[in-house]
């Protein structure tokens, strides 16, 4: 077994090495500014953590079919697929953005630092994917958390970037404490902090109030991170206010790792059974917020006239279908509708990634913010705009790009585990998105331009990073399997 | 002859990208050139048929099928790519390429800027159609079936008239819904039945043996009723069936001509052939149980759609309803479930397709040579037209159901066919009621033709009327031909269609529920 003989976190190691080879680079000789290399180096180190990723995937490192998951550190982390899979997810789109940030932080002062902080918070996100424990949890959410909250402000002569950190910053540390709060209660109640020590107290059956109170906390704590109700409200703020990029890594990755938290704890530490014996019966409380957040991001995107607060609060509509494969586990579901969360999510990754960098690359042309600033936009940039065509069609779940297999699967998953009105609202919900994904593409295909639109740059990496999106979106639409296996395959691992 | 289905969709799809790179100059001519080879090799299919049967009854009945496993999507279901034809799809492939090689022609006057962003989404929109009328698995059907939307809504949100973009948006969110409602009805059956696959054939005959479970505590017979109603009004949105049509209008006299002929000519079929391969096959029983609801609905749809006709002023809206009407009588035709009926409603979308294409050609050549299409701003253009007025006349006729022109075998067809039904009850009546709609056909076309093509001659346009330029008539001739050949010789297709057709109604007659 050749994988095992690199440590099993060498994608993490890598990000954070990276993230230190970053800051040595940018002091070498100060003063001279090398963004080229500094986003060279951030894309490369990403690049690398995904192949390594990838490769352990590929071989079957702490799955199953080789001898199941490595623990690390007295059982704090662990490697196994589901880790795996959310660590592609994060290099992936740390490497899209890293690419791409390249045009966009170019006149901004501090870019070495923007670049490490980057690569730090896609550190702290792929220990989250790792985090067996409260504490490590807690840690790697910190991790993640705090250069985030410096990413959104990164604009600081901006008023609305200082503003929007602000907020995340407020709403994040109010989250981040109602989790401690959470993890504490659960500690008193079963003296255990491991995940797996944590079920053992929970099918006891001991102190079912205070650790069913403790479990709510954590979800709340699940939720802020994932921008799902009731803990969304911040992200519309802080994706319009942050530079593009950041509202990209942040409503693809951060996402995605708060989500293999949220799967990991729940599904590992509150086994539904026992977890139902006690009276906390998570699944139906994770469908009642996976319905309100699906229909709330919804309505709420569709009058929208930002286009990026319309991606913002679609990204909320996202968060709800992804918890359809969590709430469906109350079910007799055998797997398929938790893997089928995680295909959403890696999709995701690729398709809302993409739409948030043509944001960018908006931002960029100097083009404006609403709908009606993109008006004819397609006339002056075509390879572009039909990029964003196709994130958006896919978003909606048009079958031309991947998006469309993820929903499918998470509806056919969600009949078979028995909630087949979860697969209703996701059917409706869908329906629904077609409305305002589709006023993107009528601007910037179907409407006149105004006379003074011009676009005057074709800036390399902001091209290169959404074209690269597209196609892996589309691409995946002929070739799921790879992806859907292995999600499915690490989603019945862990159950 | 195998991978044939896949030469014509891998090179439509390469065409496509061909003319989206090119200058915008030769766009036009380049795209011409590049849907020969697709018009050649269905024709080609056509030639080398030897099928018999339907495809989705017995195996092996689909000529030139492929069937390899695609996804597994995790493993609840497989999805395949198995595409094939029978004596149904084929002659659809066929209409497909024609019509677009011929529409692309006629665009060359029209379609004045972004021209290769036009042709390109015209060859996108060919590989759809092509995939729709091919593809053997639901899956693969689908995505071909929500794919045809999109080129469709840029061609006419683009390139559209004045109300471009209420009509697009319209087209795209009215027929997605519809889509879904389908899915919905669909995919319950597919959960209901201990089928691991979406092959159709798979699916098809799992129904017809019983095999249908209890679904959420939905008996099987509630179950296929549900699935019946939902397919129905997501493919009659399609069609469109009254009331589900007024998309329609809308769409058709804004999209530009050639856009319109092509949603009149082949993706309104789209909808009949759904209803065909859906409802009327995998479901025969609710079919004939609920004939009497489906045939009103058939009738309804012939006499609204002609009177709405007859009420329009604008020549491109008269043609738009009367293919509301024409449908209907492709519905009553599916429901009759007879020989000639089901047949002949086969062969109505065929000739229907050539003819409203046909009429539409000639309303936009005269068109873009008046620049306007008001029956009242017109009048005796037959001197100054003459190629022209005589093909819109001929298409009339078509219409009109002229003996010795593909109209008048459809429609023919569908009359004895729905007559002699003996599973749809009052079958004469229901005819009769039909019958009556090609009265006000005619009389709506005979007032327009005679009033736009004949008379004195005015025309309320600053526009010198001319005849039109040898490629716009072009296209029109090669048509007319085609609907007469057809007329002639209505077993060139008609026999195939006729194979494919038997099964079902077998099928039917051995689990039908009878009336």
């Amino acid at each position: 077994m050749a994988a095992t003989e690199l440590p099993t976190l060498t994608p993490q190691l890598l990000l954070a090495l990276t993230a230190l080879l970053v800051m040595v680079v940018d002091t070498l000789r100060p003063g001279t500014r090398r963004v080229g290399v500094l986003a060279g180096v951030a894309a490369s180190g990403a690049l690398a953590a995904l192949g390594t990723a990838a490769f352990f995937l590929a071989s079957g490192t702490g799955q199953p079919s080789t001898g199941g998951a490595f623990t690390e550190f007295g059982g704090a982390l662990v490697v196994d697929g589901m880790s795996l899979f959310f660590t592609v997810i994060v290099a992936a789109v740390t490497a899209l953005v890293a690419v791409a940030s390249y045009d966009y932080v170019r006149d901004e002062p501090h870019v070495g630092m923007y670049f490490s902080l980057v690569l730090l918070a896609a550190t702290g996100m792929s220990l989250m994917a790792s985090a067996n424990s409260l504490a490590t949890i807690f840690v790697a959410l910190e991790l993640a958390s705090l250069p985030s909250y410096a990413l959104v402000a990164y604009l600081k002569t901006n008023r609305g970037s200082v503003e929007a950190g602000l907020k995340y910053f407020i709403v994040g540390a109010i989250a981040s404490s109602i989790f401690a709060f959470g993890a504490s209660l659960v500690f008193a109640a079963t003296g255990a902090l491991a995940l797996p020590a944590i079920a053992d107290a929970v099918a006891s059956g001991s102190n079912p109030g205070l650790l069913a109170l403790g479990g709510l906390l954590l979800i709340a704590g699940f939720a802020y991170k994932t921008a799902s109700v009731p803990f969304h409200f911040w992200a519309p703020e802080a994706y319009e206010g942050a530079p593009a990029p950041i509202s990209a890594f942040l409503s693809s990755a951060s996402k995605a790792a708060g989500f293999v938290v949220a799967i990991r704890t729940l599904v590992v530490a509150f086994p539904v059974a026992d977890a139902a014996a006690l009276g906390f019966d998570w699944p139906l409380v994770l469908a009642a917020l996976a319905v309100v957040t699906m229909t709330l991001g919804n309505f709420a995107a569709a009058t929208q006239e930002n286009v990026k607060r319309m991606l913002a609060y679609s990204s909320v509509g996202h968060a709800g279908y992804v918890l359809i494969g969590l709430a469906a586990l109350g079910g007799d579901a055998d797997g398929l509708v938790l893997g089928a969360s995680m295909m959403h999510l890696f999709v995701y990754g690729f398709m809302n990634t993409g739409a948030f960098l043509f944001v960018a690359l908006a931002e960029h042309w100097g083009v404006g913010r609403t709908f009606e600033d993109y008006n004819g936009l397609a006339t002056r940039a075509p390879l572009a705009c039909a990029a964003m065509a196709v994130f958006m069609f896919s978003l909606a779940g048009l079958p031309i790009g991947a998006g469309f297999l993820s929903k499918y699967v998470l509806l056919a998953g969600a009949v078979d585990a028995g909630y087949w009105w979860l697969g209703v609202f996701l059917l409706v919900n869908s329906a629904l998105s077609l409305y305002y994904y589709s006023r993107v593409v009528k601007a910037m295909w179907i409407e006149e331009p105004a006379n003074d639109l011009a676009v005057e740059s074709r800036p390399v990496g902001l091209y290169a990073a959404v074209v690269v999106a597209a196609v892996v979106t589309v691409a995946l639409l002929v070739a799921f399997d790879p992806v859907s296996d292995t999600a499915v395959r690490a989603a019945q691992a862990l159950l | 002859m195998s991978f044939v289905i896949e030469a014509l969709l891998a090179g439509t799809l390469l065409s496509a990208f061909i003319v989206l790179l090119a200058p915008d100059e030769v766009a036009g001519k380049l795209a011409f050139v590049l849907t020969l080879p697709q018009l050649a090799g269905s024709l080609l299919m056509w030639a080398a048929f030897e099928a018999n049967g339907n495809a989705l009854l017995s195996d092996g009945a689909a000529a030139f099928q492929t069937q390899v496993p695609w996804l597994s999507l995790g493993g609840l279901y497989d999805l395949q790519w198995h595409v094939g034809v029978d004596g149904i799809s084929l002659p659809l492939i066929v209409l497909t390429t024609l019509l677009t090689s011929l529409a692309v022609l006629s665009a060359w006057t029209p379609i004045d800027e972004r021209q290769s962003q036009f042709y390109g989404l015209m060859l996108l929109m060919e590989v759809s159609l092509i995939g729709v009328f091919a593809a053997l698995d639901f899956f693969l059907w689908f995505v071909f079936w929500e794919f045809v939307l999109i080129p469709m809504y840029f061609l006419i949100g683009i390139w559209g008239g004045p109300n471009r973009k209420y009509a697009a948006i319209k087209f795209f969110v009215y027929t997605n819904v519809a889509s879904l409602v389908m899915f919905i009805g669909f995919m319950a059956l597919v959960f209901a039945l201990p089928v691991s696959s979406f092959d159709l054939p798979t699916i098809a005959q799992a129904l017809h043996a019983g095999q249908l479970e209890t679904f959420y505590g939905i008996a099987p017979d509630t179950l296929k009723l549900l699935a019946f109603v939902a397919m129905f009004a997501g493919f009659a949105v399609k069609v469109p069936v009254v009331p589900f049509h007024t998309w329609l209008p809308d769409a058709h006299v804004e999209a530009p001509t050639p856009v319109s002929v092509m949603l009149a000519g082949v993706l309104l079929k789209m909808g009949t052939y759904a209803l065909l391969r859906f409802n009327f096959t995998m479901l025969p029983d609710i079919a004939q149980q609920n004939a009497r609801i489906i045939a009103a609905f058939a009738v309804v749809s012939v006499i609204y759609g002609a009177m709405l006709a007859l009420a329009q002023r604008d020549l491109k809206r008269i043609v738009a309803y009367s293919s509301v009407s024409s449908m209907g009588y492709v519905i009553l035709g599916l429901v009759a479930y007879t020989e000639y009926g089901m047949g002949g409603a086969t062969f109505q979308m065929l000739s229907h397709g050539l003819i409203s294409g046909l009429m539409f050609m000639s309303v936009g050549v005269i068109y873009n040579v008046a620049h306007t299409r008001m029956v009242g701003d017109l009048s005796g253009i037959a001197d100054r037209m003459p190629i022209t007025a005589a093909v819109f006349v001929a298409a009339a006729f078509g219409y009109m159901g002229l003996p010795l022109m593909s109209g008048f075998a459809g429609e023919f067809f569908v009359f004895v066919g729905s007559f002699g039904s003996t599973t749809l009850p009052a079958a004469p009546l229901f005819t009769g009621a039909a019958m009556f709609g090609i009265v006000i056909v005619a009389g709506y076309l005979l007032l327009a033709m005679q009033r736009v093509l004949f008379g004195p001659f005015r025309a309320d346009t600053e526009h010198d009327i001319v005849p039109a330029a040898t490629h716009d008539v072009v296209p029109l001739v090669a048509l007319v031909l085609v609907v007469i050949a057809l007329g002639v010789a209505p077993d060139l297709f008609f026999a195939m269609i006729r194979d494919a057709v038997n099964p079902v109604l077998d099928v039917a007659a051995s689990i039908g529920g009878g009336a």
